[in-house]
């Protein structure tokens, strides 16, 4: 401390106009203070203040209206329908990503030949824009030319073609099926360097003593990992739950609103009906479902932790 | 490891391999073959994955027809400006963090990250509203800044974490040196991070290139409009145009492919320091 202090002491004199280390660093931090500020928080802000009049770009209200939006938001079917989906989409691609991403890992932890080329291959996903995954799902899964129907068909595992995000059967599976396809890769190279760091010496311990492979990999791998997956699992459920691009491209929330999630509807209310009182209410609840959510998760994971002491 | 592996289980790993490399590079790959074929093919009922015959006729639909260099242009524009920003704003406030000496710096740390949780559709409609009332609609600037505060918690974040491995008598020298305080960032600490600033920049670079929501409720028009706009519009009349789609990916996913290949060791080691903190 003490030598620091001496050490900037003896700096000062040369630069006598310098300001002081505190200043500088509220200097430096003010851009990105700024930017965060007026892109970030004041939306949010603005949103709930939005969401509690009944402003609207058509009719050019902009009123208080208390809770009116969420009374309306409370017994709109469409919401609920909209909230439903959102939740099932975020539960299965969440899971679904998690555990095949911790099966890719387990693979690519093995030494083989070529595991820099899978590596590298596994970026390709992550680094498509959505938007052009989402139409070239439209294609692999075409109803009538795509190559899926075509391969499961000459497979013998269905008899007839499958009209995959054209029939509200089937859409919303389409969409979890192209999001696990996306963002799996990614969650298994994260789920990776979390398995790297388990020690090997461990592992050679466990099987020295006779222990088979997946003895090792519950008892060992996998509670050492349990901070990782749930920390992964916690960023992907959270970016789930936002999803807009995959679906808004691939079905525009249709057919019947079998798709529809909590932002394509909020999209909706905002863009097309230009309603930004009521939009914001439906975004605003989004935003808070997605709060409980992290609590939850945090909560659960500050137990787990605790326990493992 | 090697020598403890059953055959049996080698073989397993090699299928396993193989799968992921299908599953990653698989449908991307059919997205490529099916541009250069005719829409004759794509419909006949039996797909072929080499394109026979040869067709560079979806090519000349996406850059003739749909005007896809305009779109190509709007994003080089706004993801480049975007990434030069990110990069300035974010190794600003990075360095303050970890060389000056700020007061509950994890906790600014952590609100920056949250920040990044927070659901963009949330965003957008007050946005909406500043623009329009700025009269930024249909500008640059307007997507410029946006994605600046979206690129913004991962590059500072990921930036920091590089920062605190530079060790610290590099700045107790330069005081005693007198260098001031811009001069130990401009001078020292960024040229000794140029590898970092590079995979930083990319991962903004690419949260701009591929962004959708923001660029379809702030632009109307080709003038403006970015790629993934771009792309979502395109459809024909009667039927969805497959070919000029799968054209119109390639194009514009294939550079990105090549950079992040090209990057890809640095890209998973930022991401990780900055996805997950141990």
């Amino acid at each position: 401390m003490t030598a620091a202090a001496t050490v900037s002491g003896i700096g000062r004199p040369r630069l006598g106009k310098a300001l002081p280390s505190a200043l500088w660093a509220l200097l430096l931090l003010t851009p990105a203070f700024v930017s965060l500020a007026s892109v970030s928080f004041y939306p949010i802000i603005n949103g709930l203040y939005l969401s509690l009049t009944n402003t609207s770009l058509i009719t050019q209200e902009n009123e208080f209206s208390g809770f009116a939006n969420y009374v309306q938001l409370w017994g709109d079917a469409q919401f609920w329908n909209a909230w439903w989906h959102t939740m099932w989409f975020t539960a299965a691609s969440t899971i679904l990503e998690t555990v095949i991403g911790l099966g890719m890992a387990l693979i690519l932890c093995e030494a083989f030949k070529g595991r820099g080329l899978v590596r590298a291959a596994m970026l390709v996903p992550w680094a498509m824009p959505t938007v052009v995954t989402s139409k070239m799902f439209g294609w692999l899964f075409d109803g009538q030319n795509g190559i899926i129907n075509y391969i499961l068909l000459h497979a013998g595992l269905i008899d007839q073609k499958v009209n995959w995000y054209g029939s509200p059967d089937t859409a919303m599976t389409t969409i979890i099926i192209a999001d696990v396809w996306k963002t799996t890769p990614f969650m298994a190279l994260l789920l990776l360097t979390g398995l790297q760091t388990v020690p090997n010496s461990l592992i050679e311990a466990a099987r020295m003593d006779g222990a088979k492979g997946w003895i090792t990999f519950w008892y060992i791998r996998l509670p050492l990992l349990m901070p990782t997956l749930l920390i992964a699992g916690l960023f992907r459920a959270l970016d789930a739950f936002r999803v807009f691009d995959l679906v808004y491209v691939l079905t525009g929330g249709g057919p019947a609103d079998s798709t529809e999630t909590l932002s394509t509807l909020s999209y909706k209310v905002l863009f097309s009906t230009l309603q930004f009182g009521y939009g914001s209410a439906v975004s605003t609840a989004m935003f808070v479902t997605e709060g409980i959510i992290a609590l939850a998760f945090c909560l659960y994971l500050i137990r787990q932790i605790r326990r493992a002491q | 490891m090697n020598d403890t592996r059953s055959p049996l289980q080698t073989i397993a790993i090699y299928l396993g391999a193989l799968l992921i490399l299908v599953w990653s590079g698989g449908p991307f790959i059919w997205q490529f073959s099916t541009s250069f074929q005719l829409d004759k093919a794509l419909t006949s009922g039996s797909p072929s994955l080499i394109p026979a015959p040869f067709t560079l006729e979806h090519y000349y639909n996406a850059f003739i027809e749909k005007q896809l260099h305009r779109y190509v242009w709007n994003s080089l524009v706004v993801s480049l400006a975007t990434t030069f920003l990110c990069l300035f704003v974010g190794s600003l406030a990075a360095f303050a963090l970890s060389r000056l000496n700020v007061k509950g710096r994890f906790g600014i740390l952590m609100v920056i990250l949250s920040v990044s949780m927070f659901p963009q559709i949330a965003l957008v409609g007050p946005l909406y509203l500043v623009a329009t009332n700025l009269g930024l609609l249909d500008t640059y600037t307007a997507l410029i800044i946006t994605y600046l505060a979206l690129g913004l918690p991962l590059v500072t974040w990921v930036l920091f974490g590089y920062f605190e491995t530079l060790p610290r008598e590099i700045d107790e020298a330069a005081r005693m040196d007198g260098v001031s305080v811009p001069g130990l960032l401009w001078h020292i600490i960024l040229p000794m991070s140029l590898p970092s600033l590079v995979t930083t920049g990319l991962l903004a670079f690419i949260t701009a290139w591929n962004e959708f929501l923001f660029a379809l409720a702030f632009t109307s028009n080709i003038d403006r409009q970015t790629i993934p706009v771009g792309i979502a519009n395109f459809t024909n009349l009667y039927y969805v145009p497959w070919g000029d789609i799968a054209a119109a990916s390639a194009v514009v996913t294939v550079p990105l492919i090549v950079l992040v290949l090209f990057f890809q060791r640095h890209i998973i080691e930022g991401l990780t320091q900055g996805g997950i903190k141990e």
